[in-house]
């Protein structure tokens, strides 16, 4: 486990215990891995970390409402396969010019008719090449919340015998069984089976000390004064009920701007001039605003 | 293997704790304790949250049934099979042996099937079969003998009644540690499915927060499977007459395909709640349950009305739950009904908003205390009105008896039915999703 840890730190990503047991479970069980928790908090980077660790290409597949099969798994080159047609037309004219009777002309086109479904004509999208790519990989169904229900029901398959089956080929299965992330920001909640494959892990935001490890490796150019700082002010501003309260990314977003201003202590000035970059939404931004020097007081700055 | 055991005894109790655990699961949670072992506790810890539990609220109760389930005993085997020969009681009272004591009682807690135990009331009955596996009856007998015995052994009977007492203490501690760890759910789910059956005109008081849970949990499910309904209408089909028509730019080869996409039609609920006072103790729930679909379905209109109807959406929308059904109730709540009058208020003022996409939700009894019920008003809505659905809570044969004008407006309903529990609801809006939502 601390191995788990050392080398996803190795790639610049610190990780919790619990994170670490997620990762280390999802590679002995090979089962996929349901990450969840708020925006920002580093479910997507998990997945670019893992995929840094184990040395394996990551593939990613982003879900949107109305992502289907043919875009997540395989397609067929319909507009190379029809260019192919008319190129042989004349050569399949040739071909069946001597067959005595229709009947036998289908038969003889049938043998070619499957070459236009072979692999050469397959477009292979994320699913398909993860399962396919050779000595394993990391796939990354970034998302999997915003795509119907109909495409998670068809994921099943896929997570739990890492195979597929195409219709015109046969069975694709998983020569080693690819590294799978699934990240879920709760717009819906997700079906029973699909949690049923999963490992489940949600990241939570961190505490103080782990924030403050995540900041300095993101940004080791912040002075550790001013990071303990920084971090306790947005832990206070979580205290506060925001509508979307500042996540990791925000923190390490604001840690850069502070470093690119050479800031050396945090003024109320420049804390609410940069405020921008930890609060999203115009309320919140409002919310904060007069009460920053009480919450930079009280985070002892 | 020991620990094979100990581990089916935590996920039974982790399904005492609502946390629901299949099959695959089970199997799944013993591949990932062999593979980080028992030896780290918090390692297994994490290892068998990743594993079993499926959301935040799952974690949440995986940590703390992991953590009381663990305080009382150490996972991989109990420390009782150590021992040789019979445990005996007296001897080990006398001599004061605390962790023999405490091994011969996991093991008479394991034949007792104390882990077995549901509910709370089981625990004096569980106590007193562990104690006699333990060898209590013979303990007894022998206090009995001592007692009539002479005076030295009157000071040993007496250290013996002692001990029997703190033995007993035990014992019951046991059994209670092990209630805390295995009944907690397991009571309120009895309670639940009793309460969804139960009349919602004869819900005592203190069930009313369980009540409220199990409606906004029905709900919720409802909103969930109306919402898959209508995404799948909303897939395209082939437009055959668009790509041949596209088709004619590539010498009649059909290059591009074209979906025929449905234009997606808005369905609409609007719902009407008789909060007067002949309803008055389904009204709370009814107005619950208009609250939580209202965060569901997206375009929800919601009256309510005794006397005069008024809208209830803003008040639903704005206010937490309590708050707004207690100030719908005190605003216009508890009157004597007039089905007449808030049919007109509804016309003259929300006519708008029924079209032939809107499905109507009639919540009431249909006792109009002889005033007008205005039927002319109530074919009106019943025609422009894609469906009409009125769900009455009183049964069928009072409906038209008294100033119940039930039988007259169920003329004009699409779908009228008794719906006095938390079971009909379910499944009779169930049905109304199905059948008259627009598609």
């Amino acid at each position: 486990m601390e191995a788990a840890i050392a080398g996803l730190a190795g790639v610049g990503y610190i990780a919790s215990r619990r994170i670490a047991t997620a990762l280390y479970m999802a590679t002995q069980l090979e089962k996929p891995v349901l990450v969840e928790g708020l925006a920002g908090v580093g479910k997507t980077e998990l997945a670019l970390a893992s995929a840094a660790m184990l040395r394996l290409p990551l593939i990613r597949l982003q879900c949107y409402e109305g992502l289907d099969e043919s875009r997540a798994l395989y397609e067929w080159k319909y507009g190379k396969q029809l260019l192919y047609t008319q190129i042989l037309k004349d050569h399949m004219g040739r071909q069946l010019a001597d067959a005595p009777d229709l009947g036998s002309a289908l038969q003889r086109l049938r043998g070619t008719g499957d070459l236009f479904f072979s692999e050469a004509f397959l477009e292979p999208r994320p699913l398909l090449a993860a399962l396919r790519a050779k000595g394993g990989a990391v796939l990354l169904v970034d998302e999997v919340d915003k795509a119907d229900e109909a495409f998670e029901a068809f994921l099943l398959e896929i997570l739990s015998a890492f195979q597929v089956s195409i219709p015109e080929i046969g069975v694709v299965r998983a020569e080693t069984a690819p590294v799978v992330f699934l990240t879920s920001n709760n717009t819906r909640d997700l079906g029973d089976a699909l949690k049923r494959r999963c490992l489940h892990l949600h990241i939570p935001l961190p505490d103080l000390e782990l924030e403050g490890r995540i900041v300095a490796s993101r940004v080791p150019d912040v002075e550790d004064g001013l990071r303990r700082r920084l971090v306790a002010f947005v832990h206070s501003l979580r205290e506060l009920d925001l509508r979307k309260p500042p996540s990791i990314s925000e923190t390490v977003d604001w840690a850069r701007a502070l470093v690119l201003l050479n800031a050396r202590v945090l003024e109320p000035d420049l804390v609410r001039d940069t405020l921008n970059l930890l609060l999203k939404f115009e309320q919140d931004v409002n919310a904060a605003e007069p009460r920053i020097r009480e919450l930079l007081a009280a985070s002892g700055s | 293997m020991p620990a094979a055991t100990g581990l089916e005894d935590f996920l039974s109790a982790l399904r005492a704790n609502d946390v629901e655990i299949s099959p695959a699961e089970a199997i799944d949670a013993h591949r990932a304790a062999l593979a980080v072992g028992f030896a780290d506790r918090r390692l297994l810890k994490d290892a068998l949250c990743a594993t079993l539990a499926k959301s935040v609220a799952d974690e949440r109760r995986f940590d703390l049934t992991f953590d009381r389930f663990f305080r009382r005993a150490p996972i991989g085997g109990h420390a009782a099979e150590g021992q040789v020969g019979p445990f005996d009681l007296e001897a080990a009272l006398l001599a004061d042996d605390g962790p023999g004591i405490a091994a011969a009682m996991e093991s008479a807690a394991t034949e007792a099937g104390v882990s077995d135990i549901r509910l709370g009331a089981q625990r004096s009955l569980l106590t007193r079969r562990l104690l006699d596996l333990m060898g209590m009856r013979a303990l007894e007998a022998r206090l009995e003998a001592l007692r009539r015995g002479e005076a030295g052994e009157q000071a040993l009977a007496d250290r013996l009644a002692k001990s029997r007492r703190d033995l007993f203490e035990a014992a019951s501690r046991y059994v209670g540690a092990q209630a805390e760890v295995f009944t907690p759910e397991t009571g309120r789910r009895l309670r639940e499915q009793i309460l969804a059956r139960q009349k919602l005109t004869a819900i005592a008081p203190e069930d009313r927060q369980a009540m409220l849970a199990l409606v906004r949990r029905l709900a919720r499910r409802l909103a969930k499977r109306y919402v898959r309904r209508r995404r799948r209408r909303k897939q395209g089909r082939l437009d055959v007459r668009a790509t041949i028509r596209r088709s004619m730019g590539f010498q009649g080869t059909p290059f591009e395909v074209v979906w025929r996409r449905r234009t997606i039609e808005r369905p609409k609920i609007v719902a009407i709640c008789d909060v007067s006072r002949s309803v008055a103790d389904a009204a709370a729930f009814l107005l619950l349950f208009l609250y939580c679909l209202r965060e569901a379905v997206e375009r929800f209109d919601a009256f309510a009305f005794s006397d005069r109807l008024v809208s209830v959406d803003d008040l639903l929308a704005e206010k937490s739950i309590d708050e707004a059904i207690s100030l719908v109730l005190r605003r216009i709540g508890f009157r004597p009904t007039d089905y007449g009058r808030a049919l007109a208020d509804f016309f003259a003022l929300h006519e708008a908003r029924v079209d032939r996409r809107t499905t109507v939700i009639i919540l009431g009894d249909g006792r109009s205390n002889f005033a007008d019920p205005r039927l002319d008003l109530a074919r009106r809505l019943s025609e422009r009105a894609r469906a009409v659905v009125w769900l009455n809570p009183e049964p069928e044969p009072y409906w038209g008896q008294g100033d119940s004008r039930m039988n007259d407006y169920r003329r004009f309903c699409h779908l009228a039915r008794t719906c006095n529990s938390l079971a009909q609801l379910d499944s009779i809006i169930d049905r109304v999703l199905a059948a008259h939502m627009p598609s």
